[in-house]
């Protein structure tokens, strides 16, 4: 972490004053960053056997069903094992935390989005803002529905009321709305480099930071170094 | 500084009311879902009517075929190259080409099409030559009691009982919705076991051989039953009559 740090100072230095660029904040720790990149890849495995053996063109170019429902079977099944090992961190109970809880600035993003506001200044954030809040609750939630009536088809016959049928009805329908939502959770990435800078490295761009998310104010006092001395008076 | 803002909001539990909302849905959709999916069907039913984009296709319960093969690749065959060969406890092993297959008596059954997996085709035609002519022809010996067949795809297998292969209802297909069977259905001959889940009907049929136990085949190795009735079918009758 404070190798990074070093380096991006180094560069700052060297490529001389973007002043957006004169500092860096902490805004994820490395564990943090490993529970969503295993969880990212988990995902693309599901997601992509799933395609294979869903999508008839896919399906015919692969083959293979009976490794690709093995596939499919595992990573779906330890697909929130990244989350549960994650839990043992401070750093991601906190952000859990922050994931979970609605300020009323929260609100007013939403309804910057309503009115297709697109300006960061309409759209006040804390750490998260409210559409990733939202996006966090839904992915939990539709991961274990999947995970519920994946296990439904599995073992056949575990609760003989709900018919294997019915299991694959929600367990299909709901994919579709998964791999939609995923869609627009990698454009949103696609299209904020920063944002993924943070996810790679731990660390962004403070004025990005003070704009997208000026709600939060990065604790580690070892990364942050606290505001700028001259930034008190500047209006935002 | 910035301390008050730094902690956690302490508003409403947003995020954890949507993921209780969709664990809620979930629980309502499945407890609905044959009632949905009546629904579904019907409008998807209808939509693929005029869909010429095939895109309903690969929307959930279709209405249609999906393709499924255990290996990478199969390699394809045609009256050039097609032989089927039945063997095993017979009097008189036999290799059938494609148009040996054709030039026999040829029954058609219209049967709706079930696999595990969910999906349904209804009032699908097949139309081929009965298993059980075949085995007449070859001769089944004392000892035999089952039928395993193999595929050209070489890996899957499948199984029936002698019993269950001499039903009316069990054909070695030629056609199916009234055109030969393409490569991607199983063709050019494909076993259709029409009182059975679909996995029961090897595609891409390649040999015959009468057992004197039945041998599991492929899914059947994973778990699959090895009599794979659909519900309601009259298990120990001899299939419609002709």
């Amino acid at each position: 972490m404070t190798s990074t740090d070093g380096s991006t100072a180094r560069t700052a230095t060297a490529t001389a004053p973007r002043p957006e660029r004169s500092g860096r904040v902490r805004r994820f720790s490395r564990a943090e960053r490993l529970v969503h990149r295993a969880t990212g890849w988990l995902m693309l495995l599901c997601v992509g056997t799933a395609a294979c053996l869903y999508l008839a063109p896919l399906a015919q170019l692969v083959g293979r069903r009976h490794l690709l429902v093995t596939v499919h079977e595992w990573s779906g099944v330890l697909l929130p094992l990244p989350f549960l090992l994650g839990l043992a961190s401070p750093a991601f109970r906190t952000d859990l935390r922050r994931l979970n809880r609605f300020a009323a600035y929260d609100r007013e993003w939403l309804r910057a989005v309503r009115r297709r506001l697109t300006e960061p200044r309409a759209r006040p954030a804390g750490k998260f803002n409210a559409g990733q809040k939202i996006y966090a609750g839904w992915i939990a939630g539709a991961v274990l529905v999947m995970m519920a009536t994946g296990l439904l088809m599995w073992f056949t016959g575990v609760l003989p009321t709900i018919s294997r049928t019915s299991a694959i009805f929600v367990h299909d329908v709901l994919a579709w709305g998964i791999a939609a939502v995923l869609i627009g959770h990698m454009r949103r990435a696609y299209r904020d480099p920063e944002a993924r800078l943070g996810m790679r490295t731990g660390f962004v761009g403070r004025d990005w930071a003070r704009t997208r998310h000026r709600h939060w104010t990065p604790e580690d006092p070892q990364d942050a170094r606290g505001p700028d001395p001259g930034d008190a008076g500047r209006a935002r | 500084m910035g301390l008050r803002k730094n902690r956690p909001a302490e508003g409403a539990p947003v995020a954890r009311r949507t993921m209780l909302t969709m664990l809620g849905a979930g629980a309502v959709a499945l407890a609905t879902a044959p009632w949905l999916q009546e629904g579904w069907e019907k409008a998807l039913g209808a939509a693929s009517q005029k869909d010429p984009t095939g895109l309903t296709g690969v929307l959930p319960n279709p209405g249609g075929f999906r393709y499924y093969s255990v290996v990478g690749s199969v390699p394809r065959r045609d009256e050039t190259d097609y032989a089927l060969r039945i063997d095993g406890l017979v009097d008189r092993p036999t290799t059938y080409t494609l148009e040996d297959l054709r030039a026999l008596r040829q029954t058609r059954i219209v049967h709706d099409v079930l696999c595990t997996d969910g999906w349904r085709v209804e009032n699908t035609p097949f139309e081929g030559v009965r298993l059980s002519d075949l085995l007449e022809a070859a001769g089944v010996r004392p000892e035999g009691r089952a039928l395993r067949f193999t595929c050209f795809d070489g890996v899957y297998t499948e199984s029936l009982t002698l019993a269950q292969a001499r039903r009316s209802d069990m054909l070695v297909a030629l056609r199916m919705q009234d055109e030969p069977i393409t490569h991607e259905h199983g063709g050019p001959v494909r076993l259709y076991a029409a009182p059975m889940y679909f996995y029961k009907s090897a595609k891409w049929l390649s040999g015959i051989s009468v057992t004197d136990k039945v041998v599991p085949g492929y899914w059947e190795e994973y778990g699959y039953d090895i009599d794979g009735w659909l519900d309601g079918e009259d298990r120990d009758g001899d299939g419609p009559a002709a």
